[in-house]
């Protein structure tokens, strides 16, 4: 069984265990290192993709169900949002030991494309299942609330 | 094995984020632990429309067939996604981890959607210790179907009012009892949960009779 995708804009064929997870193809097979293994039970967001624009946790999403699907993953981000994102996370220094900052990353990018000038609510609650143990919660509000000030200027 | 399940835990134990992750593992034990103490409740056997049939008082066997039917709609794996609160619990009662909250349609934050997480169906861990559980239509009940913290009374009061169980005649309700995909989740809920008692078919032969019967509530019948 092989299953067909587009993955950071190239279409892609996985032929192995249809019932792997995402994010060891990316890692294993196609050799995308940036999206890290946390936990691997969808609780701590290390692994948060794209698909078709929507976040999801890579560790419990079989790769059979990416079959025609659209993923990204931090290696593949374009365009305005994901570039003010990457910026604002520079100019604030967000990360520490930068372990769960593609998590981060992505699940940003991911609230900043359903709201584009989101509240401090709306940041907790789309940002809630991403953990980070060095505790820079703050500097990461702070960097989507840049961002998004950033793309509305 | 399969070679993914070994390389990655392997090579992964030892990693910085464990401490940020230890509540989480002992969350986990303290899940399978109460699942355990609850598998005898759950093995209680649901009994079809037919154990009642000797109840000679019709408003009578119809509380006794709602009160069967409560074995389910009490079960965790109903009341889990029908709270009160804005957010769902999950394994036998316990606070939904993450700290997901209610959205619009009940289905999640923007951003950390159930979709986010839950996919089209029951995936198993990778250590397969547990499984997240999926299905395509995953959401919250609207919170005027709230059943934590009511009574059976109450729900069975809630199930009778259109205002109440998405606008539901009782054909209706029973045809989504005996029928819904995401209701029939409850008897397939992946590893590491214990399914609700019984089987759907029965679920929906107790509805039709309960119904059929007049669909009485507990403690209410003459």
């Amino acid at each position: 069984m092989t299953i067909e995708f587009e993955l950071n804009g190239k279409a892609v064929t996985y032929s192995g265990d249809p019932d792997t997870p995402l994010l060891w193809a990316l890692r294993d097979d196609f050799g995308l290192k940036g999206t890290k293994y946390g936990c691997g039970v969808a609780q701590c967001g290390a692994c948060t993709v794209h698909v078709d624009g929507m976040n999801r946790r890579a560790c419990v999403a079989p790769v059979s169900s990416m079959e025609g699907r659209s993923v990204t993953s931090i290696e593949g981000l374009t365009g305005a949002v994901a570039e003010a994102v990457q910026g604002a996370w520079v100019a604030l220094n967000v990360p520490q030991c930068g372990y769960c900052q593609s998590g981060q990353i992505m699940s940003a990018i991911g609230l900043l494309g359903l709201i584009e000038d989101p509240s401090d609510a709306d940041i907790d609650a789309a940002m809630a299942g991403n953990i980070c143990r060095c505790v820079t919660y703050g500097r990461i509000r702070s960097a989507i609330l840049q961002a998004a000030q950033k793309v509305k200027a | 094995m399969r070679p993914w399940i070994n390389r990655r835990v392997i090579t992964t134990t030892a990693f910085v984020l464990a401490g940020a992750f230890a509540y989480i593992n002992l969350d986990y034990s303290i899940a399978y632990s109460l699942g355990g103490k609850m598998v005898d409740r759950h093995e209680e056997r649901l009994r079809g429309p037919e154990a009642f049939s000797d109840i000679p008082d019709n408003a009578e066997r119809s509380e006794a067939l709602f009160r069967e039917m409560g074995k389910v709609i009490e079960s965790p794996r109903c009341m889990n996604c029908h709270p009160k609160a804005d957010s769902p619990t999950q394994r036998e009662g316990r606070p939904h981890t993450p700290p997901v909250t209610r959205g619009v349609g009940g289905m999640g934050a923007e951003g950390l959607q159930c979709s986010t997480c839950h996919g089209e169906e029951n995936v198993t861990f990778t250590n397969g210790e547990g499984s997240i559980p999926g299905h395509p239509a995953w959401h919250l009940a609207p919170a005027t179907m709230a059943w934590q913290g009511s009574s059976l009374k109450g729900i069975c009061e809630q199930l009778r009012d259109p205002e109440r169980n998405g606008d539901r005649s009782l054909d209706e309700l029973v045809e989504h009892n005996s029928e819904d995909t995401l209701v029939g989740w409850a008897w397939t809920p992946g590893v590491g949960r214990e399914p609700a008692p019984g089987t759907q078919e029965l679920f929906g032969a107790l509805t039709r009779a309960w119904v059929d019967s007049g669909a009485v509530c507990p403690g209410t019948a003459g």
